[in-house]
């Protein structure tokens, strides 16, 4: 069966981002970019279930900026089969990435369609849950676990207190959560193969889909800075200043 | 103006993240209906229409929405949601999981994690692991968002007298079939509703040794346990356990970090906290930098210390 990966490029996990002056964005500028974590388990998950012979295709797409191709390069070194890059400069809100890829999925007709559970950078956690009601297909969200049956497929899911598992008819999304997988390194020799592997370039409107979204972001700004701390000697200063300054105890 | 909350519960008890979705419904203003869908559920229901501010509870009773299956539950509130100005739910993961698929079913955007209400259509969200605040404007016929429980502080769960309607239609899409569940058991409070956290970090070295130094710490202040992503990696604890930006997010009255450098990513689920207490042996650890009483020492003699003090 062929698999869909859906991949976004955001600012590296490890760079402590800055507000613009004027308040209007996070300064990208000379930014480390990289692959978003859950993209990269989900390329990860997808591998794994070539390798073991139940997908037999990967097909990897992202939605962004020209420079998105190299992330589609990076799932194509670890081990996607081809790429798709929707080019749009706007900054596009998550009901409209989901229409487009509902025009992905529509075109490459995947049995598995596989998502991160958020991005890092808008957190917003949103994309695959609408894809699956644009598609009317089953999702599983945050997933730990994707066992694919036959025509079905059971995932177990991190919910609030423990995990739950479901099934669903494939056509199926699932969304990554952080245990699902460990992702791989990328060899030099599959970095050097990812190049020449073919990558599609498309543009919103061959899905018949307009950019332009009814979430406005007005404004961005640092968040409210705490007051300064204080060291403490001693447990006993710890237990005096809990109970008599702080009175939280 | 009309809201519909969507409740969060067990069908036997209503989850206290409710009472601060109706929290921030009353500060946009206008008249709050929970929904209650479940299997069995009256109860909740009763409950529901107890919690103060509440005018009107609807009980959507099916075997079709049991287990919360997003793909069912999220056709019946976009069935309802057209009668509405509003629809809210809890961040939880239910919420999470539900709340995008009702926005796409309607053809909206949705705001996650609201955490302040700026005005009728405008609202305040973290982004970026909470290193910035977005003030996002909603130009949608229907407002649909999750709120951050510990950003608003609940109503009351009684002085409320709603009357509850049955909701008579129910369907089961039958795209998903619920298999079984694990819950974690735990005499301790729940993680997000705790009045004390106490979490523990790379530093405290083993699993073994977690429960040996934290839990009588916890135990005698009645506190929730946590933990930061290395300790689950680790395998120190389960991963329900994690305080962070891929894990719970909390804003106790008390948080105290044991053995925990202090990453962004952790610092992302719990620096709203009201009150931060550091126990680490590094002068320079990241996490003193939030902390309002840090204490440099080593943990496996400062917090037995400290538990034979209080």
């Amino acid at each position: 069966m062929k698999a869909l990966v859906a991949v976004k490029r955001v600012v590296d996990a490890n760079v402590k981002v800055r507000v613009k002056p004027d308040n209007s964005a996070v300064d990208l500028t000379n930014v480390k970019m990289s692959i978003n974590p859950f993209c990269e388990i989900a390329v990860e998950e997808a591998v794994r279930l070539k390798e073991k012979g139940t997908v037999s295709e990967i097909v990897v797409v992202s939605i962004g900026p020209k420079e998105a191709q190299e992330q589609i390069r990076s799932a194509m070194a670890l081990g996607a089969d081809r790429g798709i890059l929707v080019e749009s400069s706007e900054d596009l809100g998550a009901l409209e990435v989901a229409k487009i890829l509902k025009g992905v999925v529509e075109q490459e007709q995947p049995q598995l369609i596989l998502l991160g559970k958020q991005a890092i950078d808008d957190d917003s956690n949103q994309v695959g849950q609408m894809l699956a009601a644009l598609l009317n297909a089953g999702q599983a969200t945050f997933a730990s676990e994707v066992k694919v049956d036959g025509d079905k497929v059971q995932v177990t899911r991190e919910i609030d207190g423990g995990l739950q598992t479901v099934e669903l008819a494939l056509p199926a999304i699932i969304t990554t959560d952080l245990r699902l997988n460990e992702p791989r390194y990328a060899a030099l020799p599959n970095i050097m193969k990812a190049r020449k592997k073919p990558l599609d370039v498309k543009a919103p409107a061959d899905f018949g889909v307009n950019a332009t979204t009814k979430l406005k972001t007005i404004k961005v700004e640092p968040p409210a800075e705490r007051k300064a701390g204080v060291q403490v000697k001693s447990v006993d200063e710890l237990v005096e200043k809990l109970k008599n300054e702080a009175k939280v105890i | 103006m009309s809201i519909l909350v969507i409740a969060e519960h067990d069908n036997k008890t209503l989850n206290g993240a409710t009472l601060n979705v109706v929290a921030a419904a009353q500060e946009i203003g206008g008249d709050v209906t929970v929904l209650v869908a479940g299997s069995g559920a009256q109860a909740v229901a009763d409950a529901a229409a107890k919690v103060s501010g509440v005018s009107k509870v609807l009980l959507a009773d099916s075997p079709a929405y049991a287990n919360q299956l997003a793909e069912n539950v999220a056709a019946l509130v976009a069935d309802l949601a057209k009668d509405y100005k509003y629809v809210l739910a809890p961040s939880t993961t239910t919420g999470k999981n539900i709340l995008p698929r009702v926005a796409a079913l309607l053809d909206v955007s949705m705001i996650t994690d609201i955490i302040a209400v700026e005005s009728a259509n405008t609202f305040k969200r973290p982004i970026y692991a909470g290193n910035a605040i977005a003030t996002v404007q909603s130009d949608e016929n229907i407002i649909v968002g999750t709120v951050r429980g510990t950003a608003f502080d609940a109503v009351a769960a009684d002085g409320g007298s709603a009357s509850v309607e049955a909701v008579a239609e129910a369907k089961d899409a039958n795209l998903s079939k619920f298999v079984s569940e694990e819950i974690v058991k735990s005499e301790r409070p729940e993680l997000t509703a705790a009045r004390i956290v106490v979490s523990g970090g790379r530093g405290v070295g083993s699993g073994d040794n977690y429960h040996t130094v934290l839990d009588p710490l916890a135990d005698k202040l009645g506190a929730a346990q946590g933990a930061s992503r290395a300790a689950v990696d680790a395998g120190f604890v389960p991963n329900d356990m994690q305080v962070g930006q891929t894990g719970k997010i909390v804003a106790p009255d008390l948080y105290i970090a044991v053995g925990i450098s202090g990453a962004i990513q952790h610092l992302a689920g719990m620096k709203d906290s009201k009150v931060i207490v550091a126990i680490n042996k590094d002068e320079e650890a990241p996490i003193n930098a939030v902390a309002d009483y840090w204490l440099v020492g080593d943990l496996n003699t400062v917090v037995p210390e400290l538990v034979s003090k209080l």
